[in-house]
């Protein structure tokens, strides 16, 4: 294992009978970056996490978590990962201190961190009025969210989160990314399966999109974006109408669009054909206002790879 | 907010080296689990209602039922009758209550599964044995404490009250341990079916394979108690002691097909749900025939022997216990209370005659097909019975005739009887015979065994089953079949000329 790399599996496989639901991944989470892992329905990505936290014997392949083997250190591997599974199974009859309890106690916490803990965190979410109420009669948010509290009880070096903030209102959702942020600041190492992409566009340092079991992109948003995309889209905005300045720019760039006073081209190399096109309107007396690159939807980019039957692709 | 710093707040410890720090910690962990069940348990109004009521209302029921009846049969001389009833109502007062245990580990396995709150702990750092330990115990103490105060309270009724009955203390016993290998072995059943399914209308649905035997059970331990000839010995009633070792036999098996098939990938992937009949045959058949349409040669070479050679385990399983159980046989009839009266002993001009008459009737074609239906047929219940029966019951079957064997020679030592005339009588057809018995209870065995086992890489138990099940008939079909056939061939045409030598002789 690389330093510094807290996730790390390696042609990672699992077989049910003849079908294959994961199918040789291979990734690397370093220590305090997210990977959110993005892919359609039944695509594999619970799968893969289970795997990652020993639930499911990978049938070829390796993988390592916090520097344990999946396959030979189970017990380890669990003990370092909180996991948020898909579908949160809170015990309904329990208080939420005495779940909380439960699950200090099987993680060894001692008695006054577990209660500092559990304190912290369910007021860090919100919670705080409702730690002595049944489970039942929480709203499907507080118990999303209870079920969080539960997987950062023990203050895991690394969380899998599967879908956390999939029953959340807004104002809920945002205070758990914030809380994934801050987690990350600290170093602390996620890997996030969503179907929300702004969410995954505004957590992830990388994304890897899954497709029938296997990786078909790896990357941050900006190598995706590039390579399934293509080449970076700029838009222009001038004082003035551009009258004939359009045919002009034609010649050094790809034009895709104008108006009036604006124009939009894709440019292989920004930071260098950029410059000249300013200095060259400058030099006819056009007024600049903006120059800026038009960034494209991360939906835009998974519906590409998705629906795009890209074999593989990895920047 | 201080939940999260550079520095991890808690760090996961390290399980502890040494062997009885580690089976500490297991029992922490499992403890851990168990009591959150049973907390849960006791808050749920539909497992304590009932709890409450059988605890309760139960034993009075049947108290009031055994004065009535101590009562009734007195009027007309019967009190043995009574007497008998009133220990019978004490297993049924603990079997009641034990029996919802049933349902509560029923819905410890399967139904946490349902609501999918499984996950959450299965993502945990407790292994699969603390799971099933504390899950095992969660489902068992809450029946078996009820099943306890049941018979506690029937109990001090009886002492204390108006009949003053004055119980053997070691039937009490007997009682309180056959109540407590019930629970545990409906439990540790109970415990592999939730495993291998995914809803709780399927676990009910099997569950009917556990209650329904322990039922019989109790009709038999019911029937045991009012007839056995030793029930008012001090030292408990035999046959309940052997009902009792059984029942904790079947336990470990129990907790070993548990302990092998509990597991995280088990748990969440399985389900016995679909009936899937056409992948069931095929699997069968293409184990069964093998190869591309073999000759019959090539099929004997191919499947036969092989499926032979996995018997070796199940063989010696068998001839150790048909040897314990024909000196077991001879060592019963040496003691008083099972030799044979005086009035039934023959002696050896009788027994010549008695020969003799037989051989009168003739040796006729048609003994050969009803000494052959008669094997099979007795291989074939001890097939079924050991394949629900974890290969138990078709190694006890295979064993009592060799039990009796052992005893009958005893007969003969006793009485002075030629032995030479017994071992004619048995040994030319048994040379042919028990070869294809053994190999027929080997089979079956395996058979009946293949689910306590891990299965091969890549294959589920049904599929293991099935495969067990497809040699089991390629043993049955070529070589046990035949070999009855010869065997029976000898019994009535060879053996009778043996018998006749020796009785000749003598």
């Amino acid at each position: 294992m690389e330093p510094g790399v807290m996730i790390e599996a390696h042609e990672l496989t699992k077989m049910f009978g003849t079908f294959c639901a994961v199918d040789r991944v291979s990734l690397q989470v370093a220590a305090g970056t997210v990977l959110a892992m993005l892919g359609p329905n039944g695509a594999g990505k619970t799968t893969t996490v289970r795997m990652m936290t020993s639930i499911l014997r990978p049938t070829s392949g390796r993988a390592r978590i916090a520097g344990y083997d999946v396959t030979t250190n189970p017990v380890e591997v669990r003990g370092h990962v909180g996991v948020l599974t898909e579908q949160h199974g809170l015990y309904e009859r329990m208080k939420a201190l005495e779940y909380l309890d439960f699950f200090g106690r099987v993680y060894r916490l001692d008695q006054r961190m577990l209660r500092r803990r559990a304190a912290d965190l369910m007021e860090r979410f919100g919670l705080s009025d409702a730690l002595d109420r049944r489970l039942g009669e929480y709203s499907k948010g507080m118990k999303q969210k209870l079920a969080l509290v539960r997987a950062m009880l023990h203050d895991p070096p690394v969380l899998l989160l599967d879908e956390p903030t999939s029953a959340m209102d807004p104002q809920s959702a945002k205070l758990v990314r914030d809380a994934i942020l801050e987690l990350r600041h600290d170093h602390r190492t996620f890997i996030v399966t969503t179907h929300n992409l702004t969410e995954a566009q505004i957590l992830a340092d990388r994304i890897a999109i899954i497709r029938q079991g296997r990786i078909v992109a790896l990357g941050t948003f900006e190598e995706l974006s590039r390579t399934f995309v293509g080449v970076p889209l700029m838009e222009l905005r001038v004082r003035a109408p551009l009258n004939g300045l359009t045919a002009q720019l034609s010649s050094m760039v790809q034009v895709t669009e104008t108006g009036e006073n604006w124009v939009r081209y894709r440019v292989e190399e920004p930071e260098l054909t950029n410059p000249q096109i300013v200095r060259h309107l400058t030099a006819q007396g056009v007024d600049v206002v903006t120059l800026s690159p038009l960034q494209e939807s991360l939906e835009t980019v998974y519906l590409r790879i998705v629906e795009g039957g890209d074999e593989e692709a990895r920047p | 907010m201080t939940v999260s710093t550079t520095e991890r707040q808690v760090v996961f410890p390290d399980r502890p080296a040494g062997r009885w720090q580690q089976i500490r910690w297991t029992w922490e962990n499992a403890l851990i689990v168990t009591r959150r069940e049973v907390t849960d348990s006791l808050r749920d109004w539909r497992i304590m209602t009932p709890i409450f009521i059988m605890t309760l209302v139960f034993p009075a029921l049947s108290q009031f039922g055994a004065n009535l009846m101590l009562n009734f049969v007195t009027q007309y001389g019967a009190e043995l009758v009574g007497e008998r009833t009133i220990p019978f109502l004490l297993m049924i007062v603990g079997f009641f209550p034990v029996s919802l245990s049933l349902v509560i580990a029923l819905e410890t396995f399967v139904g946490e599964k349902e609501r999918r709150s499984l996950e959450p702990l299965l993502s945990t750092p407790l292994t699969n044995l603390e799971l099933y330990i504390g899950k095992t115990l969660a489902a068992m103490i809450p029946p078996l404490l009820a099943s306890y105060a049941g018979m506690a309270i029937y109990l001090t009724s009886l002492l204390f009250g108006e009949l003053a009955w004055r119980p053997q203390l070691m039937l009490i016993i007997q009682i309180i341990l056959l109540t407590t290998a019930q629970a545990l072995i409906m439990i540790t059943g109970a415990v592999v079916v939730s495993s291998q399914t995914t809803s709780t209308r399927a676990a009910n649905l099997l569950s009917s394979f556990i209650i329904v035997p322990m039922s019989l059970l109790v009709i038999l331990e019911s029937i045991v108690m009012f007839s056995a000839p030793d029930a008012d010995s001090p030292n408990g009633i035999l046959a309940l002691w052997a009902i009792l070792v059984g029942l904790l036999i079947g336990t470990a098996l129990f907790i070993r097909i548990g302990t092998r098939i509990f597991n995280r990938e088990e748990l969440l992937a399985s389900s016995l749900d679909v009936l899937n009949l056409r992948w069931i045959g095929g699997t069968f058949w293409r184990h069964f025939r093998g190869a591309e349409k073999p000759g019959p040669v090539a099929w004997y070479r191919t499947e036969v022997l092989p499926a032979v050679r996995q018997l070796g385990k199940p063989v010696i399983v068998i001839l150790i216990a048909t040897l314990a159980a024909g000196l077991l046989g001879w060592a019963a009839g040496t003691y008083s209370a099972f030799r044979l009266p005086p009035d039934m002993a023959m002696s050896s001009e009788e027994l010549s005659s008695n020969f003799n008459n037989l051989f009168e009737l003739g040796a006729h074609p048609g003994s050969v097909l009803l000494a052959v239906w008669q094997n099979s047929r007795v291989l074939l219940a001890g097939t079924i019975m050991g394949a629900v029966s974890f290969g138990v019951m078709a190694v006890v079957l295979e064993i009592l005739p060799f039990g009796i064997l052992g005893w009958v020679l005893s007969q003969f030592a006793a009485l002075g009887l030629d032995p030479a005339l017994f071992f004619a009588a048995v040994i030319p057809h048994s040379l042919v015979e028990i070869p294809a018995i053994f190999l027929a209870t080997a089979a079956s065995l395996r058979l009946g065994a293949v689910i306590t086992r891990q299965p091969e890489e890549g294959r589920t138990v049904g599929e293991m089953w099935l495969i067990a099940a497809a040699d089991l008939a390629k043993i049955g079909l070529g070589l046990v079949l035949p070999l009855l056939v010869i065997a029976a061939l000898i019994e009535v045409f060879i053996t009778p000329a043996v018998v006749r030598m020796v009785l000749g002789a003598s």
